[in-house]
């Protein structure tokens, strides 16, 4: 077993510094990498390009990065959650990417896989293609869209172990799988890191051999966006 | 005139046995509500759910299984999650056989505009730009006009397009439409809306072809 484990989020973060790109799990609250981000906080880096489908809202997620103004620029599908991203995007503080949500899985996959581009036919004829390369298959226009360079993917698991296998959770597993592998260094937190042995390989979502470095999240707040319930008859 | 409800009751019964559909949010996450029980149908949501149930009863609420619009959710028997490049895999090969999304603007030749508005709402695209540039059937669900009054079923979309070409019926608040050749064909109207009425609102050409029956609901 090559041990992927590492004590604390702090030797987890271990060489993230001032202007890197970052790729982070999550929709929504749901399966965001809460740890990282509180010690991405602490350590104050500055001029992150965030790599997220959400940018977080104002006082949790990624809106804890944006308050304290350490992103320089968010490549995202949808943020109309946050306030003060909404703010910092117009007044021109924040540079913003808007792209289509399956344009993000499929540019952070085709990292992880080692293609260089997709050809997709989200986003033809729109604004999201200008100045990108289309062509035709088979009557059909498709848009050429580029694999994701990133330095750290910070991605959330339910359960782990020390070889960086993972197993997710319902709908919080969302665009974690993709970003495993597909950045320099995977950094992987779970809920619980369990024996060596303990998973059953047959159940396993991600393999070790995308993970880099693994620990046990101290505390998970998993707060709900929007908490709709039914009545009981 | 029907009310978002309304919208909602008409567009299930394009629902056949079978399909697999992608709801958007707002009045297409009601369509969900108003299916026949006699069908077997599964919905899909794009954050990674196959399945989808009713919203949890009160203190059954689970963080970690929610909706597109966060909501939290629950599944049926026979559900499944996934990630989401494997989400996109369902919507951009077309395994999905109904999406139901919403829209600011419809053009006469299809296009559809639904994700900003320069200068004042930039939420984003989300995974709509995906669902309209593949789904084979794609029903768009809203108001006739807009809060001015003025229509959203234009000549031209005003506003950023999300897609091209791709839109095939509308269900708005007075009729049924059908996005034809050099216009929209009326198919149904809303009880008790002439086609008059939905010829003053609808801005795009309108084609009218012999007597347009009243919506069936």
């Amino acid at each position: 077993m090559i041990n992927k484990k590492v004590a604390h989020v702090q030797d987890a973060l271990k060489g993230v510094s001032d202007n890197m790109t970052c790729m982070l799990g999550g929709f929504g609250l749901s399966g965001i990498p809460e740890n990282a981000i509180s010690e991405l906080v602490k350590l104050g880096v500055k001029g992150l390009t965030c790599i997220s489908n959400n940018a977080g809202v104002d006082d949790f997620g990624l809106g804890l990065l944006l308050q304290k103004k350490q992103i320089k620029k968010m490549v995202s599908s949808y943020v109309g959650e946050n306030d003060e991203f909404e703010r910092q995007m117009l007044s021109g503080e924040l540079d913003v990417e808007l792209i289509p949500q399956g344009t993000l899985a499929e540019r952070c996959r085709a990292a992880q896989a080692g293609f260089p581009a997709v050809y997709t036919p989200a986003g033809y004829g729109t604004e999201v293609a200008e100045g990108k390369e289309t062509r035709n298959f088979d009557g059909k226009m498709y848009v050429l869209e580029h694999a994701f360079k990133a330095d750290f993917a910070f991605v959330k698991a339910w359960k782990g172990d020390a070889a960086g296998n993972l197993i997710f959770k319902g709908t919080s597993r969302n665009f974690n799988p993709n970003m495993c592998g597909a950045a320099k260094i995977t950094v992987a937190e779970v809920e619980e890191l369990v024996p060596l042995g303990a998973l059953d390989p047959n159940q396993i979502h991600i393999p070790g051999i995308f993970v880099q470095r693994i620990f046990e999240g101290a505390h998970y707040e998993k707060r709900i966006e929007q908490r709709t319930v039914r009545q009981r008859d | 005139m029907l009310d978002k409800t309304g919208i909602a009751k008409r567009i299930a019964k394009e629902v056949k046995d079978g399909y697999y559909v992608n709801l958007g949010i707002g009045i297409p996450t009601l369509v969900a509500n108003y299916v026949r029980s006699d069908i077997e149908v599964e919905f899909q949501s794009e954050n990674g759910v196959l399945g989808m149930g009713p919203f949890p009863f009160e203190g059954e609420e689970d963080a970690d299984i929610i909706n597109a619009g966060k909501q939290t959710i629950t599944t049926l028997a026979g559900a499944s999650f996934f990630d989401s490049a494997l989400s996109f895999s369902m919507i951009r090969g077309q395994h999905v056989d109904l999406t139901i999304l919403g829209a600011m603007e419809v053009a006469e030749n299809g296009d559809i505009a639904n994700w900003k508005i320069p200068g004042k709402m930039v939420k984003g695209m989300g995974g709509a730009m995906d669902l309209v540039a593949s789904a084979e059937n794609i029903i768009v669900a809203m108001m006739h006009t807009n809060k001015k009054g003025e229509s959203k079923l234009l000549k031209q979309c005003s506003l950023p397009l999300t897609g091209v070409g791709c839109v095939k019926k509308i269900v708005t608040n007075m009729a049924v439409l059908e996005v034809a050749n050099m216009g929209f064909k009326l198919l149904e109207r809303a009880p008790g809306v002439t086609v008059e009425a939905i010829k003053e609102a609808t801005e795009g050409n309108l084609i009218v072809e012999g007597d347009i029956p009243e919506m069936n609901i």
